[in-house]
């Protein structure tokens, strides 16, 4: 059996900012494990500009983010294993791990951070009827092929779905030289940053259909085309709306979820709307010792956000370790309220919290001019105008530590104010 | 075009600008505030955009090499820019930073490796 302080799973910018942070606060026996070649996770094949804003104060494209962790990570010589799958943890922080080169290996780690990502969604593909042609791949596989493995994976394309990645998709595949006829979305507002939408969709004068969605695939052995319906407030296809769109390729960008099989595992506790694990302010799960960041708590928008979560959690699960993180039983619980999808954290232990505490949430809805509004069992603590909240930006919230102490609250709760309400 | 919608992306209020040619310059309206309005004067007087894309390597572990223009190109050229990246072809050793196309189409702007690839043997 291998012993380790801190075994992280997932060498992603939430990985390698937690060990990086949990190293700085002076854990020596860190171990990052990866099932891929390099470290850097999904950042490795999101080649386009945009990352770093907050964080660098400067514009910085996936890799080139991820590289300066990497060496960071490097220069503090911290250890980690490529090509190594995680395959379970059990609830004693046991792992079971294994690669070609050391085979089947047994580590047992003092505290273990879960940084294992997202996967998307394919729930899409199965729900559309008609054929099962070859030419319908996920946008981050596409993204995949396209950035890293040289392979184009067509000529005239169909995006469903207006998550950022598929934004992203429909810039690159038009600067490859293929027709991007549309992207059909089926809510009345994009999932994606505005930014992409602009630069991704309106420089290229790529049409993006609201309150549509494709309702049939065409073609036996590669897609030959797709039709795509408008539908109503209650996503019902509107009949004689039907449009064929002749093509070659269908991409689906239908929403990411948290990566949780070892979460599961483990037996920590998953909360419903994130689909990640619950966690309290240290980014601990409901099990002992067991921390968690990125997108595998919840789908961040922006890698900054999660580089800050995931310093946390290093930090935390480094506390952990030195005994220093208070297990109290005065918790305070969070709700999400009218207009809230979910908040993280789920749980605050006062205690533990040194200065503020964010509480990171999405809204259900688009707002303009609206109010978000924080209360404390019931009173108001904090209120925030809003100029523009969308489910696709994720907000953020802080709330000083002296707030606890002093109201000795056990409840907090965010709801969304409409303008003129 | 004397005139024309666009979105502004400086903050993410998003509002929709519509920027007209009048004799004495550029008239924009639907802005929330001053940074709108330059937004909206530069997209249509000089709007530039940094080009992210990949170029073919040799004797690296992936096929393709990430690469971005360095400073932001302007738009009408982005089409130009990407025949000639989709032109060439390194060889692995490459670190991030290292000048894959130097001053393209005359632009005085170079086009860098935003990715670090050993040679593998
Ligand atoms: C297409 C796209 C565009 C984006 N655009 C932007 C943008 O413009 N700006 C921005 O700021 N953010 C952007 N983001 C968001 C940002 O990239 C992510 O939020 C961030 O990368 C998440 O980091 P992570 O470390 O949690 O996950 P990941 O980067 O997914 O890393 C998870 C790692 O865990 C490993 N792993 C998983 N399971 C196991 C296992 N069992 N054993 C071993 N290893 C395992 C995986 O191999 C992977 O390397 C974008 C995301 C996508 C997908
Ligand atoms: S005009 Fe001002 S408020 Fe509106 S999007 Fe632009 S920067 Fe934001």
């Amino acid at each position: 059996m291998l012993n380790y302080d801190i075994v992280v799973i997932g060498g992603g910018p939430a990985g390698l900012a937690a060990a990086i942070e949990a190293k700085k606060n002076g854990v020596k026996n860190i171990l990052v494990v990866d099932r891929d070649r390099e470290l850097g996770g999904i950042l490795q094949q999101c080649i386009h500009n945009g990352f770093g804003l907050h964080v660098f104060k400067e514009e910085l494209t996936g890799p080139e983010y991820a590289d300066r962790f990497i060496n960071e990570l490097k220069e503090m010589d911290i250890e980690y294993k490529l090509d190594t799958m995680v395959l379970d943890i059990d609830e004693n922080r046991e792992l079971s791990v294994m690669n070609t080169k050391d085979g089947f290996m047994k580590i047992k780690a003092k505290a273990i951070i879960l940084a294992m990502g997202c996967r998307e969604r394919t729930r899409g593909a199965i729900a559309i009827p008609g054929t099962r042609p070859a030419g319908v791949f996920t946008a981050g596989t596409a993204q995949r092929y396209i950035n890293m493995e040289g392979y184009m994976v067509g000529k005239k394309v169909v995006i469903l779905g207006s998550g950022d990645i598929g934004l992203i998709m429909a810039r690159r595949l038009t600067l490859e030289g293929a027709k991007v006829l549309a992207v059909a979305e089926l809510m009345p507002f994009s999932s994606g940053l505005t930014r992409n939408i602009v630069q991704c969709l309106d420089d290229y004068n790529i049409p993006l259909l609201l309150n549509h969605t494709v309702t049939q695939i065409k073609g036996k052995d590669r897609v030959e085309a797709v039709v795509i319906a408008e539908v109503d407030h209650k996503k019902k296809i509107i009949s004689g709306t039907e449009k064929e769109y002749t093509c070659d390729t269908l991409l689906l960008s239908v929403g990411l979820i948290p990566e949780n099989e070892l979460s599961k595992s483990a037996h920590v506790k998953l909360a419903p709307v994130t689909g990640g694990p619950m966690v309290n302010e240290s980014m601990e799960t409901t099990v002992k010792g067991i921390f968690a960041c990125g997108n595998v708590v919840h789908v961040h928008d922006l890698v900054d956000w999660v580089t800050k979560e995931s310093q946390k959690a290093g930090k935390s699960a480094a506390k952990f370790i030195k005994n220093q993180l208070k297990d109290s039983v005065d918790t305070v619980k969070t709700l999400a309220g009218n207009g809230i999808a979910y908040i993280v954290p789920q749980v605050i232990r006062p205690s533990n919290i040194e200065n503020t505490l964010d509480l990171l949430m999405r809204v259900k809805d688009v707002y303009r001019n609206g109010k978000l509004i924080v209360k404390g069992d019931g009173k108001i603590i904090k209120e925030m105008n809003k100029r523009h909240m969308a489910p696709g930006e994720m907000e953020r919230i802080s709330i000083p530590s002296r707030l606890f102490k002093e109201k000795n609250i056990r409840e907090i709760s965010v709801d969304v104010v409409k303008a003129g309400e | 075009m004397d005139k024309k919608e666009i979105i502004c992306i400086v903050c993410p209020m998003g509002c929709r600008l519509t920027v007209s040619k009048e004799e004495d310059g550029y008239k924009v309206t639907g802005n929330t505030c001053k940074r709108g309005e330059a937004y909206g004067v530069k997209e249509m007087t000089n709007p530039t955009r940094v080009i992210p894309t990949t170029v073919k390597i040799k004797n690296g572990f992936l096929k393709r090499l990430s690469v971005k223009t360095n400073k932001p190109v302007p738009k009408e050229l982005i089409f130009k820019c990407m025949e000639i990246i989709n032109g060439v072809e390194v060889e692995a050793p490459v670190k991030i930073g290292d000048v894959i196309i130097h001053n393209i189409l005359g632009t005085g702007i170079d086009v860098v490796a935003t990715k670090t690839m050993e040679k593998i043997q």
